[in-house]
């Protein structure tokens, strides 16, 4: 199963095994990863899932949607690697991702 | 909302032909008898056409997927004040005032952007502090073993309070907030203290010249962490007419004081009305973290926000036109039992508690909803500190109205301090 890496804003690391085909939210919810909030469940419409893609990944990870842009661009400090996790699905290509996560959801 | 089966408007909304069937009526708010209106709607008409005598024909969107899909579809559902705005409420262009919560983007995300670090995490946590010292202090000067009004005494004075920290205004004058804040939702049928629509005018008009004034003070100054600095600074707003100033100043004062009042309001009667959750919250206040997202599903304190159609769409099987009213009632997608298990239970410890739609999702969400939860979250531990009960005395008197969703009144008695 491919595995991804959440750092918390306080640096700890999770080396979760996330199912291809689940989200990379999904992967941090259901396993108790604290800092990804999820309020709509994977609708793309709250940021409450915001995360920062590890540079080394951003080309494998793809850019985002229209709608997801949409979001980010009301998010609070958003940067150019800013996703929201709901949108990564993962898949063998992602075995070994790391995304950070902000100091908080809102 | 009253959810008893064998309630006598209960027996009429399922009685009533479903053409008739008009959830606007300020009075189905006032005396809480909305929800047996929306349990049939979402059951039988989940897209409802209905023809006001007041705003004219519209469409109630009752089911929770339903207005996930119109809130997250601003392409199509728009917002834009000059073609509707936000409210079923209208007036004429004069009196609608442009703010982002009624702008479609680019110019939406541009403003919305102006005022977002003032709600970011790291400034919550700034004003975490501030926000404790002054509900210690409210709760603190509560008469014990008398009767008193807890909207009046906490929930206004609470939100007001925070709403002039969050503007920097002069704090002796801070209830000029609160009474803005009615003038900008009221209207003369009944709902607050606006008695005509020129007496509305007028006070939002001392409003702009109050807010005016600090604007000037603040703009020719360096940039600080008020909104008014913010907005003054802001390169997307510091260039706005008046008109869009006092939109967004009252945007700014409803989102951040009606809101926040009503679910201080509202979670009070909530446990007083399901003891057992009281006595769960008492034995372990750590639930305060999942009882304050339930309080504000509960409450949902915008009982709906509206769209104007920019092009002809299906919604729900039914054909929306172009230039057609959606009302989506953010107040019935909170108790649609195909979204929220159980829904018309107060349960403080739901697994996902803030899967709930009273702040809507899509591009204007709520910006300040983790605010709001800080709020209601340190007001819940300092309240267990201090209270074991707070009983609710009598019956609340609620708004006129099917936007502001609330209280003008609720009568309780705290009987004994702990210790």
């Amino acid at each position: 199963m491919p595995r991804v890496t959440y750092i918390e804003h306080g640096g700890k690391r999770h080396a979760i095994e996330v199912p291809v085909g689940d989200s990379v939210m999904r992967g941090a919810v259901y396993n108790g990863v604290p800092g990804i909030d999820a309020d709509c469940g994977g609708e793309c419409a709250c940021a409450t899932c915001h995360v920062y893609v590890d540079q080394a990944w951003l080309a494998r990870t793809g850019a985002p949607g229209d709608m997801e842009r949409s979001m980010l661009a009301c998010g609070a400090d958003t940067r150019p690697n800013s996703r929201l996790a709901c949108q990564i699905r993962v898949t063998e290509a992602l075995d070994g991702l790391v995304v950070s996560l902000p100091d908080g959801q809102h | 909302m009253h959810m008893l089966a064998d309630h006598p408007e209960r027996a009429r909304a399922w009685a009533m032909p479903l053409a008739d069937i008009d959830v606007s009526k300020g009075y189905l708010f006032e005396q809480d008898v909305v929800g047996f209106y929306f349990e049939r709607l979402r059951l039988e008409d989940p897209v409802h056409r209905a023809v006001s005598k007041r705003y004219g024909p519209y469409w109630s969107v009752t089911r929770y997927k339903d207005i996930m899909a119109v809130d997250t579809n601003h392409a199509v559902f728009s917002s834009e004040a000059r073609i509707g705005g936000i409210s079923l409420a209208e007036r004429p262009r004069a009196e609608m005032f442009p703010s982002f919560i009624a702008m479609d983007p680019p110019r939406h995300d541009e403003q919305r952007r102006a005022v977002t670090p003032m709600v970011a995490p790291a400034n919550l946590a700034m004003l975490e502090p501030t926000i404790r010292a002054r509900a210690c202090r409210i709760l603190d000067g509560l008469p014990v073993g008398a009767q008193f009004d807890w909207v009046e005494r906490v929930s206004v004075e609470l939100t007001t309070q925070m709403l002039a920290t969050l503007f920097d205004f002069p704090f002796e004058d801070r209830r000029l907030l609160t009474w803005w804040s009615d003038m900008a939702t009221g209207d003369p049928d009944g709902n607050g203290p606006v008695t005509s629509w020129e007496m509305r005018l007028a006070e939002l008009g001392k409003c702009l010249a109050y807010f005016t004034r600090l604007w000037n003070e603040r703009v020719n100054a360096p940039p600080a962490n008020d909104l008014i600095s913010m907005l003054a600074h802001a390169p997307s707003t510091r260039h706005m007419s008046p008109d869009e100033f006092l939109g967004n100043l009252i945007l700014l004062i409803v989102g951040g004081n009606d809101t926040t009042r009503n679910s201080i309001s509202g979670g009070l009667l909530a446990l007083n009305r399901h003891p057992d959750q009281y006595e769960k919250l008492r034995a372990n206040p750590a639930l305060v973290s999942s009882l304050v997202p339930e309080i504000i599903r509960w409450q949902t304190p915008l009982a709906h926000m509206r769209r104007t159609a920019l092009a002809d769409v299906e919604l729900g099987g039914k054909q929306i036109r172009k230039g057609d009213k959606v009302v989506m009632w953010y107040l019935s997608g909170n108790r649609d039992p195909e979204a929220i298990e159980e829904p018309d239970r107060f349960i403080i410890d739901r697994a996902r508690p803030r899967a709930h739609i009273a702040f809507g999702f899509g591009i204007h969400r709520c910006v300040g909803n983790r605010l709001a939860e800080l709020q209601l979250t340190v007001l819940w531990e300092e309240i267990l500190k201090r209270f074991p009960r707070i009983e609710v005395a009598g019956e609340p008197t609620r708004t006129r109205s099917n936007f502001v969703h609330g209280f003008t009144a609720m009568p309780v008695v705290i009987p004994a301090r702990i210790g």
